[in-house]
């Protein structure tokens, strides 16, 4: 068992891990924070996106003890206010993937710059969906990202 | 399970001669695959050796001949950087077609080379840089062209007291680069077939990935290229490519596609740049 | 009105079965066979392991009957003396902690002595493959309409073709899951499903116990699409034979490497089509052979052929039909429903094949389904006759419109001429889906539905009918604020627990919203007339009639109810397979536009137009995404999923080889509805969810054959396989089995 600190959803924490805990496992069975999803293991599907230091990641590759001094957010920490376009859009319907969704679509939403060297599309390929067949998806982060002013909601 | 946990690259190296068995992971997108499932698996775990701290390893550094990558730099770090999409727009159209953003986030360019999988997306396009790799154990520090590394599958020029430190690429005036990918879909796809290319002059770089047991360099190809001999259509490459590589049937594609396609890519993108091919 | 659960998915906090904490609960397993098929010799359990802390359960542990109840009890719930596919479940294991499991089950050996399995249905099983009845014929279906060996011998043109398509897996983003345990007597599961009394069902023979002590809740469900239909009976039991074993609570959850192994997959099929026709291509006879893998028990089989070989035919009219269909037994993981359910198949064979009839006769394929499409009064291959109202031709016509298809296509031309690393074509597929059960069926259901009147005012709906993501939460609340006139903060969708819902039958074959939407709207109207109101009981009168009710009558439930009634024009005979398929059917027309890399074989789908005529639209967004989901799905099965095979089971379960459609991979979906409202559907619709599944590979195959990629006949048209077409090198079709 391992001791470490780091930053979740902007609050320095201690956690007691295993060593052979993924962050994703930390999160979900450690922490009780179910929001993140695991849909493969693999690093395909995107379900567990969480942001490390500011970046998407797909939780389930990472082992814990390597978020020691980070910083970590996950989907609790994505104001409710925010995700009005994604749910007029039909951007969710089973929800499996919904999470790993919201959370690259924030970290665009965040660093808009991306959008000039890089699609919609091109962004959020690293997330699978099955149902929505991604228009709901793209639509509702067009939408977000043409809402002006609301970056007060986007502090964490 | 063991885990070593180095502030520093002085301490990452005292460490990896003190544990020559354990494993060096950075940013671990192939390492942690089915991670729960390995970790059942093995009898008893490895110990490993985390890297992901090591800042020094994370540094990209211009000097007037050359750019040095730190091993830890990511993919999506050189993707952002200006300069290298300026100067080595390969490495950034290689980058941008590893995985997705998740994975370009967390992926290096050193793990990528260590971790030796034929199908390697970073290493086509350092060979045909001319890449070299710095070396280092506590003791010494050694450099080796990237077109010697490989000795065969998953075998390479490093000892287990070494840790790949850092990536030099000369900065040349390329008179021609070009990268392609073809994986089974658009984005977050493992290459079924894959082509780095350069020419400087006279001086062809032709290097494939997924059609070997290593990523290599395609001698017989550049020799092709550089002789001026006449190509017409892909068939006319064929005999060089059988000469280079060895394309085989797997879970993911076959022999004779890749061997067609890399056939095809190379002819269809050279057609216009090569007066030899008509 | 917007998803009603979709905040809560958003931020995550919608609670899966993997989300949920049980207290004292153990972690669940499961052994499997090594071999595709033979007899058990021994077990053997491994040093390695303390096995005392470990709960053990084989089939000698089942109180009731070894099968899992389903149409037929041939398939066991756990192994006993033989075996039958790859991956079959043996034995279950259960310890709290899930890496001593992991470990525990690979120190389980299990030695078989084989029998030699069957691994390809098309071909006829020698007498020491016989593991079904004499020939291994699952199910054996046929349709008879008019004379079709007279008409194929007078037939001035006979075109054949054969059509195959491949197995698919779900990749619904939440793997499979069920966690179990008993309280005060009853065996209580949660988990992901889409029919919990299908689960009850399968409790009630299995562990031989009345309903009453039977409790099964479903937990949100992360998809479905027909691949937690009846695959999570199984699981479901296993983790209660662990439960009751252990005393305590068991979770068993696949990771997905398991999920994709060892789960139901999509029936393959092969289908044959001998079509006569007139010089100007009127169809005369059409002759349909339908053969579907099942895998190694009936499990639903019979119902998916059944399907099959009803939309054999497609949406034209032709006087003479005959469709033959068997369904095979191979020793492969039981194949199972999936959206469409053997529609898809024969669907694309027979749109595939009308493109080859107009191409042989030289005709313009889009000419072709104008003359043959289905009119008012026509009947079709079941002898149904179609009076819906609905116009066919214009809902070909706006695809055709809206897609530009006759500027594309003359696009296409110069550009092939003028371009070597690419090509481009445009195609269309035209097709219908019967909406509810088939024929019967839903009589046999006998669907159920409650909507109470809460002691606070507010509406409760009672539907064993559960959300995986297609909108039944959202639907059910619309439909009863449209009836009840109360606002949607009213109105309480009942979790979906066998303790308070009634059996509405289970969420598949598009009825939810069709049949079960018409039973809630009926259930609505029967608690007016129960508060002795009048239609103009609505609004803050319902509300304050609910209240009084309760008053006068404290401590009783009040209840609307409502109960199935087959429509009275729907007339079915299950012997002879004629009459009234379905209540409903939708009609679709859809094209793609697509581009043909010749450097990479890659396809490339330019643009995708989905015009279908639904009866009535609920909700716009919902609907849009279905379909919108469907094509991408379908796409997936069209151009990318290919199943690869070991010893009759799946080899690459990973999501990193078994690939399925990112945003990079499609265009833009683009779709249109027409309705004429279906009198016997909620609010006038007809049922959306599959339908989408049944046009895409086809129009796709159009599109490809189109571009000069030579004569689709398989799918999915991967690189590799369409690098063979282009290169004229693909082997010649044999037309027998």
């Amino acid at each position: 068992m391992l001791d470490i600190q780091f930053t979740l959803n902007g609050k320095r924490i201690s956690a007691r891990i295993d060593e052979a805990e993924r962050l994703l496992d930390l999160l979900r069975y450690g922490l009780g924070l179910t929001g993140t999803k695991e849909g493969c293991g693999e690093g395909e599907c995107g379900a567990c996106t969480v942001m490390l230091d500011g970046l998407p990641v797909n939780s389930c590759l990472i082992p814990a003890w390597q978020v020691r001094d980070r910083e970590v957010e996950t989907v609790e920490a994505v104001p409710e206010a925010a995700l009005s376009s994604l749910h007029e859009s039909g951007a969710t319907q089973c929800g499996a993937c919904t999470p790993g969704v919201v959370m690259t679509a924030w970290w665009v939403r965040r660093n808009r710059d991306v959008t000039e060297s890089h699609t919609l599309r091109q962004l959020m390929a690293g997330n699978l969906c099955r149902c929505t067949g991604y228009d709901g998806i793209i639509e509702g982060l067009e939408a977000w990202l043409a809402e002006t002013g609301g970056d007060r909601e986007d502090v964490s | 399970m063991t885990v070593l946990l180095p502030r520093d690259l002085v301490e990452a190296l005292d460490m990896r001669a003190v544990h020559p068995e354990a494993t060096p992971i950075a940013g671990g997108t192939d390492l942690c695959v089915h991670w729960p499932q390995h970790v059942a698996d093995e009898p008893r775990p490895r110990p490993w050796l985390d890297l992901s701290s090591v800042d020094e390893l994370r540094e990209r550094r211009w000097t007037e001949d050359e750019l040095t990558l730190g091993a830890g730099a990511t993919y999506w770090e050189v993707i952002q950087d200006r300069r290298a999409a300026e100067e080595f727009p390969l490495l950034v159209d290689a980058a941008e077609r590893v995985g997705a953003v998740q994975i370009q986030a967390r992926g290096t360019w050193g793990g990528n080379i260590v971790n030796a999988s034929p199908a390697a997306d970073g290493v086509p396009v350092l060979m045909a840089y001319d890449a070299i790799l710095v070396l280092r154990s506590r003791e010494r520090t050694v450099e080796i062209p990237l077109s010697d590394f490989y000795l065969g599958y998953k075998e390479m020029r490093i000892r287990p007291d070494q840790l790949l430190t850092e990536i030099r690429i000369p900065r040349k005036e390329y008179d021609f680069q070009w990268f392609e990918k073809v994986g089974s879909r658009s984005a977050q796809a493992i290459t079924k077939v894959g082509v780095a290319v350069t020419r400087r002059s006279a001086e062809w770089r032709v290097v494939a990935n997924s059609v070997a047991p290593t990523v290599c360099r395609c001698r017989a190809v550049e020799a092709l290229l550089a002789s001026g001999d006449t190509v017409s259509r892909p068939d006319d490459l064929m005999a060089a490519l059988d000469d280079d590589v060895s394309p085989i049937d797997d879970i993911r594609s076959t022999a004779r596609y890749r061997r067609q396609v890399l056939a095809r890519l190379l002819y269809y993108r050279l057609r216009d740049e090569c007066p030899s091919f008509t | 009105m917007k998803r009603v659960e979709g905040l809560s998915k958003l931020t995550g906090r919608e609670l899966y079965v993997d989300d949920l904490s049980v207290d004292g609960c153990l972690w669940g397993a499961t052994v499997r066979s090594p071999s595709p098929r033979g007899r058990i010799r021994s077990i053997r359990f491994g040093d390695s392991v303390d096995w005392s802390e470990f709960t053990v359960v084989d089939h000698r542990d089942i109180p009731g009957s070894n099968s899992v109840y389903l149409i037929e009890e041939d398939q066991p719930v756990l192994a006993a003396d033989r075996v039958r596919h790859l991956h079959e479940p043996v034995l279950l294991l259960a310890h709290p902690d899930r890496d001593s499991l992991r470990r525990a089950v690979a120190a389980v050996h299990i030695e078989v002595d084989p029998e030699p399995p069957v691994l390809d249905f098309r071909i006829s099983p020698r007498p020491d493959q016989i593991q079904y009845g004499t020939d291994n014929v699952l199910k054996h279906l046929r349709i008879e309409k008019g004379e079709v060996e007279r008409a194929l011998a007078k037939a001035p043109h006979v075109i054949e073709g054969v059509y195959e398509t491949g197995a698919q897996e779900h990749v619904y983003l939440e793997m499979q899951g069920m966690v179990a345990w008993e309280e005060d007597g009853v065996i209580t599961v949660t988990g992901s499903m889409q029919c919990p009394y299908y689960i009850v069902d399968a409790f009630e023979h299995a562990l031989d116990r009345p309903t009453e002590r039977i409790r099964i809740i479903q937990s949100a469900t992360g998809g479905g699409f027909g691949g937690k239909e009846e695959f999570p009976s199984g699981i479901a039991l296993h983790a209660a034979l662990l439960a009751l074993k252990a005393g305590r609570p068991v979770k068993l959850i696949y990771d997905r490497s398991e999920d994709m192994a060892v789960s139901t997959k999509r029936h393959p099929s092969r289908v044959r089509h001998r079509t006569g026709v007139d010089a100007d291509g009127r169809l005369l006879v059409q002759d349909i052979e339908v053969v579907l893998d099942g895998g190694a028990y009936v499990t639903l089989s019979p119902v998916v052929l059944s399907r099959s070989i009803i939309h054999a035919a497609g949406p034209y009219a032709c006087e003479n039909v005959r469709i033959d269909g068997r369904a095979m037994l191979t020793n492969s993981p039981p194949f199972g429903a999936f959206r469409g359910f053997g529609a898809p198949q024969s669907l694309f064979a027979c749109e595939r094949h009308m493109d080859r009839i107009a191409a042989e006769l030289g005709l313009d394929a889009v000419e072709l389904r104008r003359i043959n499409l289905i009119r008012e009064g026509d009947s079709t291959a079941t002898g149904q006759v179609i009076r819906d109202g609905a116009d066919r031709v214009a809902v070909m016509e706006r695809a055709l419109e809206l897609s530009g298809f006759d500027a594309r296509r003359a696009e296409h031309a110069v550009f092939n001429v003028a371009e070597h690393t690419c090509r481009r074509g445009i195609g269309l597929a035209t097709f219908f889906h019967g909406a509810g059960f088939t024929g019967s069926g839903e009589v046999f259901l006998n669907s159920e539905v409650h909507v109470a009147g809460l002691p606070d005012g507010r509406v409760e709906v009672r539907t064993a009918n559960v959300e995986m993501g297609q909108g039944t939460l959202t639907v059910f609340t619309q439909l009863v604020v449209d009836r009840l006139g109360v606002g949607p903060e009213s109105v309480v969708i009942a979790p979906v627990d066998t303790a308070i819902v009634p059996n509405s039958g289970p969420t598949v074959a598009s009825r939810t919203v069709m049949v079960v939407g018409g039973l809630v709207e009926r259930a609505c109207g029967d608690l007016r007339e129960t508060l002795g109101l009048g239609a103009d009981g609505r609004g803050e009168v319902l509300t304050l009639a609910i209240g009084a009710w309760h008053a006068a009558h404290p401590g009783e439930e009040l209840l609307g109810r409502a109960r199935y009634r087959q429509p009275e024009h729907i007339e079915w005979d299950d012997e002879s397979y004629r009459g009234d398929a379905y209540g409903a059917y939708a009609w679709g027309a859809y094209v793609a536009d697509v581009e043909v890399d010749l450097r990479t074989f890659a396809v490339t789908v330019r643009d995708f137009v989905a015009v279908q005529e639904v009866g009535r639209v609920l909700n716009e967004t919902l609907a849009r995404g279905q379909i919108q989901g469907g094509v991408v799905q379908a796409l997936g099965w069209a151009l990318l999923e290919e199943c690869k095979w070991r010893d009759g089971a799946l080899e690459n379960w990973q999501l990193t080889n078994y690939i399925i459609p990112t945003t990079q991979d499609v265009p833009p979906i683009r779709v249109e509805f027409l309705e004429t409202p279906y009198p016997h559907g909620a609010g006038g619709a007809k049922g959306i969810g599959e339908l989408p599944f049944d046009g895409v590979a086809p129009a796709v195959a159009n599109a490809l054959a189109a571009a000069g990629a030579g004569d689709p006949r398989t799918i999915p048209l991967t690189p590799e396989r369409v690098m063979d077409l282009v290169m004229g090198s693909s082997p010649p079709y044999e037309d027998s089995p």
